[in-house]
Order: C-alpha cells, then sequence, then structure tokens
C-alpha cells in the first residue's frame, strides 16, 4: 500500500535544492568561520549571507539573528535568557496554555527558579483573549510569549493586536513562529515582536537549525558558555552547512509562499471535503477562518487516539495527535484540554492532519478514503 | 511460509526478553508481526522518569532490530478500575489477592485484545510460558514446556473464545534456550534481567507500596489459644504461612501465619513448619472458569495447583451452584490462602480454575483462615 504523509506539522521532506546546496558545502566548504584564514573566510561568507537573508524574510536587521539548533533551543533562549537578563525589571511572565512544549516546560523551569508564570487561557475557538492579556499585565511583567500558530490545531494568534498592547508596556514579546514561518507573512517591525523563533526543517529545510530574531534593545543572556559566536549569545562552532540549508529553503519559501498556500489550502479542502462525502462522523477542531492552510485537526467521536493513529500507520497513513508521552503512549492534548477542558472526549479522540510538498491532489483524497473505512470500522 | 504473511498476529511487548523473542520467533515464520507496549501503570517521578520509558525504549530497539511496526497503548484506566481496585479490595478484606490473574483476564486478554483486533490482528501473541492446542475444533490451554516457568496457572481465567485467538510462541521452549535464541540475535533485550514480582510494585518495597494506598493498622499477633507473642503493622502484610517477618524470636521452632481475624485486627501465628493448625483437607472456591465447560462433570478427579510453582496435588472437585466449586484434597495441603487460585489441570491440560475463597478442615470451614 502506498504511504501518503500527512504530517509536514512534524517535519516535511528537505527540497531537492536544500540537499544540493548542503552537499556541496559539506563536500567544498569545511573550514571554520571563526578561522582566521581563507578556510574559515570562505565559511563565514556564507554563514553573513545565510544571515542577512534570513533577516530579510522577516524585515529584521541581520544583527538580530541568532542561529540555533532548531526552535527549541531559540525558545530556551527566548524566554530564559531574557528573563534572566530583566530580572531586574521584574519577575513576572506571561504566556499561554496552549504554547508547544519547548515555551511550556521552559516556563515551568522559569517557574522553579522564581519567576512567576501567568497561563493564559484560550477559547474554544483556539484563541487567547486579548482582554485576559491586558488584565494579566503587571508592572512587573517582563516577558509576553505568545506562539504565533499553533501546531496542533493551526490556529492563528493575533499576533499584531498583542503588539500594540504591549509597545506601551516594558515587556518583551516572544512569539514562537515555527509553524507560521514560511506560510503567513512576517514583518517583525509590523508585527512588533521583540523576539521571534523560526526551525528549518518545517519549511522544507535541514533538522537541526533554526534562528531566534531577538531585537537589538533586548538584553538575552546566553546560556552556553564557550566562543563567541553569534554575537556571544550561543557558543559552539556554527553548523555551516544546515544554516546554509536553511537559507535556501528561505529562498525557496519566498518565492513560492503563495503558490504554497493556495496548493495546502485546497488539499486541506480536498481533504475535508472527501471526509464529508464518507458517512463518517467528524468535527473540525479550532475557528477555521482563523487557521492556516497546512494544518486541520479533526476530532472523531467514538474513537481513541492511540486506536486510529495505529490503525492509520497499518493503512499507510503518517498522522499525529497531541505530544507523544516519553513511553511512546499518547497523553491528552494540553492544547485541546486548554480549548475544551481537560475531560472533553476531544482531547483523546482528535487527529492533526498537515498537508505540504509530499501531498497531491489525488493522495489527500485518497487517504481520506481510507481514514473513512477506519473511522467507520472503529465506531460501528 | 508465504501464507503466514497474511496473518497478523499483534504481539505484547514489555520489553523483556520474552515478548522481545516471542516476535522473533513470529517474525521468522513469516507473520505480518505488529509490537505493541502496553502502559498500564503510572509511576513517574519526581524527574519525569518512569520505568515505563526505559521498557519502552528497549522494545522500540527490539522491533527496529525485527523490522517490525512498533505502538505503544494506555491501559492506566483500565488498570486501576479493574486490577488495581480489585487488588486493594482483597486485601482490605485480608485476603491475597492474585493481580497477574486479574491482569489476563481483564487487561491482557480482554482491553488488549480487542485492542489488537481493531487493528486488523488476527491473533494476540505474547510471551507466556503456556501453550494453545487446537484439534477437533477444540481449543485447550496446554502447559509450557518448561517446567519451572509455566504460566498456565496465571492464564486459568481465559476461555476458549479467547484462547482461540492467542498464540503463546514460547510454549515448546525451555528459558534457557529463549536467552540463547536471543544472544544469538543479537537482540537488544538479550541479557536484560527478568522482572521480579507485582507489575506495578516492581523492584520497590512491597509493605511501602501497600501503605501509600491503604492505611495500616497495627495490632497482636496471638496464638489460637489468645497467647499474645507480638505486635503486627497491618494484617495486610501478613499471608497464610509466611515465616519471615514476624519478629517473634526465642527459643524453639520458628513461627508462622497460620489466619487472621479483621473484626479484632489480630494475626494468628503458631509454632513450626508443619504445624497441624496450617492443613486443611479442602476449599470452596468462587468465580470458576472452565475453559472447555462441556467436558466438566458434576464431580471428578484431576490435579491442581494452590499457588503458582507449587507441584500439583491430587483433588477431587465437585461443581456447585453459582460458580462455585468445592476441591477436596487427597492428602492434607498446607497454607491455603484465601484470594489465590486454585488452578486444575488433566495432565498438561490446563482446565481453568477458581479463587479461593474458604478453607475446610474436618468439614468445619476454618474461620481463623478468613
Amino acid at each position: 500500500m502506498k504511504e501518503i504523509y500527512l504530517d509536514h506539522a512534524a517535519t516535511t521532506p528537505i527540497a531537492a535544492e536544500v540537499a544540493n546546496e548542503m552537499i556541496t558545502v559539506y563536500q567544498e566548504v569545511f573550514g571554520n568561520p571563526s578561522s582566521v584564514h581563507s578556510y574559515g573566510r570562505k565559511a563565514r561568507k556564507m554563514l553573513d549571507e545565510a544571515r542577512r537573508l534570513a533577516a530579510s524574510s522577516i524585515n529584521a536587521n541581520e544583527k538580530e539573528i541568532y542561529f540555533t539548533s532548531g526552535g527549541t533551543e531559540a525558545d530556551n533562549i527566548a524566554l530564559i535568557g531574557t528573563a534572566l537578563a530583566n530580572r531586574d525589571k521584574g519577575n513576572h511572565i506571561i504566556t499561554t496554555a496552549q504554547e508547544h512544549h519547548a515555551v511550556l516546560h521552559t516556563a515551568e523551569y522559569l517557574e522553579s527558579i522564581g519567576f512567576d508564570v501567568t497561563y493564559l487561557s484560550v477559547s474554544e475557538t483556539g484563541r487567547i483573549s486579548l482582554d485576559e492579556l491586558e488584565k494579566a499585565l503587571r508592572e512587573d511583567t517582563i516577558l509576553v510569549s505568545i506562539m504565533y500558530v499553533n501546531n496542533e490545531t493551526g490556529v492563528i494568534q493575533p499576533i499584531e493586536e498583542i503588539g500594540s498592547i504591549l509597545k506601551e508596556h516594558q515587556a518583551y514579546f516572544h512569539t514562537d513562529a515555527v509553524q507560521a514561518y514560511g506560510l503567513l507573512e512576517i514583518d517583525v517591525n509590523a508585527l512588533q515582536v521583540d523576539l521571534l523563533t523560526t526551525s528549518a526543517h518545517k519549511i522544507n529545510g535541514p533538522k537541526g537549525v533554526g534562528f531566534l530574531y531577538a531585537h537589538e534593545s533586548v538584553p538575552v543572556q546566553n546560556l552556553s558558555f564557550g566562543g563567541e559566536q553569534e554575537r556571544k549569545r550561543r557558543a559552539g562552532t556554527e553548523n555551516v552547512a544546515a544554516i546554509v540549508g536553511f537559507s535556501k529553503a528561505i529562498e525557496l519559501v519566498k518565492l513560492e509562499r503563495e503558490e504554497r498556500n493556495k496548493q495546502y489550502q485546497l488539499y486541506k479542502e480536498l481533504f475535508v471535503q472527501q471526509l464529508r462525502e464518507e458517512d463518517i462522523e467528524f468535527t473540525l477542531n479550532g475557528e477555521q477562518e482563523n487557521t492556516i492552510s497546512a494544518i486541520v485537526n479533526i476530532s472523531f467521536p467514538g474513537t481513541n487516539v492511540e486506536q486510529v493513529l495505529t490503525n492509520l500507520d497499518l493503512s499507510g497513513i503518517a498522522a499525529s495527535s497531541g505530544s507523544a508521552c516519553t513511553a511512546g503512549s499518547v497523553e491528552p492534548s494540553h492544547v485541546l484540554s486548554a480549548m475544551f477542558g481537560e475531560n472533553n472526549p476531544c482531547t483523546t479522540n482528535s487527529i492533526r492532519f498537515s498537508f505540504g510538498s509530499a501531498n497531491t491532489k489525488e493522495n489527500v483524497i485518497e487517504a481520506a478514503k481510507r481514514i473513512a473505512k477506519i473511522i467507520r470500522r472503529l465506531t460501528n | 511460509m508465504n501464507d503466514n504473511k497474511n496473518i497478523r498476529v499483534v504481539v505484547g511487548m514489555s520489553g523483556g526478553v520474552d515478548s522481545s523473542v516471542a516476535a522473533l520467533l513470529l517474525k521468522e515464520q513469516g507473520y505480518d508481526v505488529v509490537g505493541i507496549f502496553m502502559k498500564n501503570w503510572d509511576d513517574t517521578d519526581e524527574f519525569g522518569v518512569c520505568t515505563a520509558t526505559e521498557d519502552f525504549d528497549d522494545v522500540v530497539r527490539v522491533c527496529n532490530q525485527l523490522d517490525i511496526p512498533y505502538y505503544s497503548v494506555n491501559f492506566e484506566k483500565e488498570y486501576w478500575d479493574k486490577v488495581f481496585t480489585y487488588f486493594l479490595d482483597e486485601y482490605k478484606a485480608g485476603r491475597t489477592p492474585n493481580p497477574d490473574v486479574m491482569c489476563n483476564k481483564e487487561i491482557k486478554f480482554k482491553a488488549f485484545l480487542d485492542h489488537a483486533i481493531s487493528l486488523g490482528a488476527d491473533y494476540l501473541a505474547t510471551g507466556h510460558y503456556a501453550q494453545v492446542r487446537r484439534e477437533d475444533g477444540r481449543v485447550e490451554l496446554i502447559r509450557g514446556v518448561d517446567e519451572n516457568k509455566d504460566q498456565t496457572y496465571f492464564l486459568n481465567q481465559l476461555s476458549k473464545d479467547v484462547l482461540d485467538k492467542v498464540m503463546f510462541p514460547l510454549g515448546h521452549l525451555n528459558k534457557p534456550e529463549v536467552r540463547e535464541i536471543a544472544l544469538k540475535n543479537n537482540l537488544a533485550t538479550a541479557t536484560k534481567k527478568d522482572s521480579t514480582g507485582i507489575c506495578f510494585i516492581g523492584e520497590r518495597n512491597f509493605k511501602e507500596f501497600l501503605s501509600e494506598y491503604l492505611p495500616a493498622q497495627p495490632g497482636e499477633m496471638q496464638t489460637l489459644a489468645g497467647e499474645v507473642k507480638g505486635r503486627h503493622d497491618g494484617l495486610m502484610y501478613y499471608t497464610i504461612g509466611q515465616r519471615q517477618g514476624l519478629g517473634i524470636g526465642g527459643a524453639g521452632d520458628p513461627w508462622f501465619v497460620v489466619g487472621k481475624n479483621l473484626k479484632e485486627n489480630v494475626l494468628y501465628v503458631e509454632q513450626s513448619y508443619a504445624n497441624d493448625k496450617l492443613y486443611s483437607d479442602a476449599l470452596t472456591a468462587t468465580d470458576v472458569n472452565w475453559i472447555n465447560p462441556e467436558v466438566v462433570k458434576e464431580k471428578f478427579t484431576c490435579t491442581a495447583k494452590f499457588r503458582y510453582r507449587q507441584k500439583d496435588s491430587k483433588v477431587t472437585v465437585t461443581v456447585l451452584e453459582d460458580n462455585k466449586v468445592r476441591v477436596d484434597f487427597d492428602n492434607p495441603e498446607r497454607a491455603i490462602t484465601p484470594g489465590q487460585a486454585v488452578v486444575f489441570y488433566d495432565g498438561e491440560v490446563c482446565l481453568g480454575g477458581a479463587t479461593i475463597d474458604k478453607v475446610i478442615k474436618e468439614e468445619q470451614h476454618l474461620e481463623y483462615v478468613g
């Protein structure tokens, strides 16, 4: 049976151009960018170009781009680094209950070392309330971290409005834009965000690389110690090939963003349309008009995630749900729990399907047919 | 061999050597093998580490070696409701439960079997040392070839219909052979230590574990004649025939638990291993399960086990109403314990079993045992 990949929010296939670019780097440019000789300079030049491209992709200055090992590390630096560097200004941090664990667990860590953290709720739409945010703001709030697009539901948060609210406040504004980057047009000045996280492997780039944007004015303490790479904020020899691959992926996405959005939206529509034509019960989680093209989160009443996902995989369909626990067992989704309440069946019967470059019109329709067959069998 | 590729077998994998080899053997026989790890208990510590994480990691490594897909399934709720609640209730009632029997009945061969079937499985396989014989339309549970490891005792509550969907790939092997197969194939779990004790307690101190769930009520230790011999830490910590941990010193033969008085919170103790008070000549048992009910007569002779790893004893079984049986022993039996399983055999065939309820001596119910 032909396998169908509907898990692009987890990771995406690497684009051929990206892979080729990386192979060239591996074969021809092995120098250390910090070295004071021609080998080093050659690598440094590539790094500079990549940084410039990354900066321009969000309308930032290249001195504000810090390459990291990926979204998780960027989130960690954004939260811990900013919190520690600004402790003299206050002790309060605001985030939301539906963040990725890279932010959520980091916030919990900050709580454990004495910071006070407020977790904003989300409504059934998947969005936070701006009122609640305004009420949560305190004089000693130093950081607000709200993700741009939720990785499970695809729901977009009102980042620009949040940026305006925070404009007059001392608190720095961080957004985890891992799922937004590449599909939404991002201008950090228009959005008024101070820190922003991205990851390469969600946009057909390589794994193990991402960047943190931090506005020049934001004091951020480094969390790793060693050399002076990344303006002393992230020690360690740069992963040049991956960074170059990332910049190639950024270049491609800049050219193709509109086209990709159109395509993924079409895949989503065809997929949902096919499910509707089949005789199965399902509902879409999250306010659909505020959801990105690539993600749809579907609740199948009367099923449970483990059973459905295992069945899907055994019939060649790759999808996923909330975060998996370490023993491989799927825990109820914290995102859907935040939206619908902990005991809502949605938290244990919803599957995320995410579309991208591994899809075609035909294979998303075929996938919907196979899924309907499984759901029918499990609910009868 | 080629026919087997269309037969899907879900293997319940624990991360131990037995279920690893079970999966390996099925894979070698050409079946469409799917490995599934069951998580029944959450013992996550303050650092977020749980033994299930390690065990699942072993399942992953073995499945990757065998090139079979692997998944996990969570039955924590079912386990709590059906096994752990029963476990606590039995202790509260002063009895000695057998959670492994209950786990097989309610979880592994019910909830898990249903899950396997929902995945399109034709069979569920486990690493138990037992065999299923399918002959002339009859399905029988047969002892494992390895006398030391035979686990039919724990499988006594399974029905014929369930057994018909089950495979025990290790039933014809001895444990050392299983280890050898694992070593020869370089399985990641080849040298892993066998787990001991009750699964959810693991290597922890039993007394400490139980005290987290049931309040301990210390009381007196007395002889059946009423002589106070010391104090006990709570009746639930003791089982009939137990010698260790009584703390009664002095001269003469060692002391043993012979019974409990729940109402008075008294633990009865008597001296010497062969003390007459530890012996009985019959029992009644509830929740009888006959694997092939049609072969069971109203009264018949067979052999029985009253504890795991005990030698068989000759008995006469009388079927009573309400799913009960009376079992008369050919020779007096020592330390029959309410709550444990009595399991019946006809030669190599396991006929079924029941839960020991009352212990009888000279036609009198031994009240002091429970």
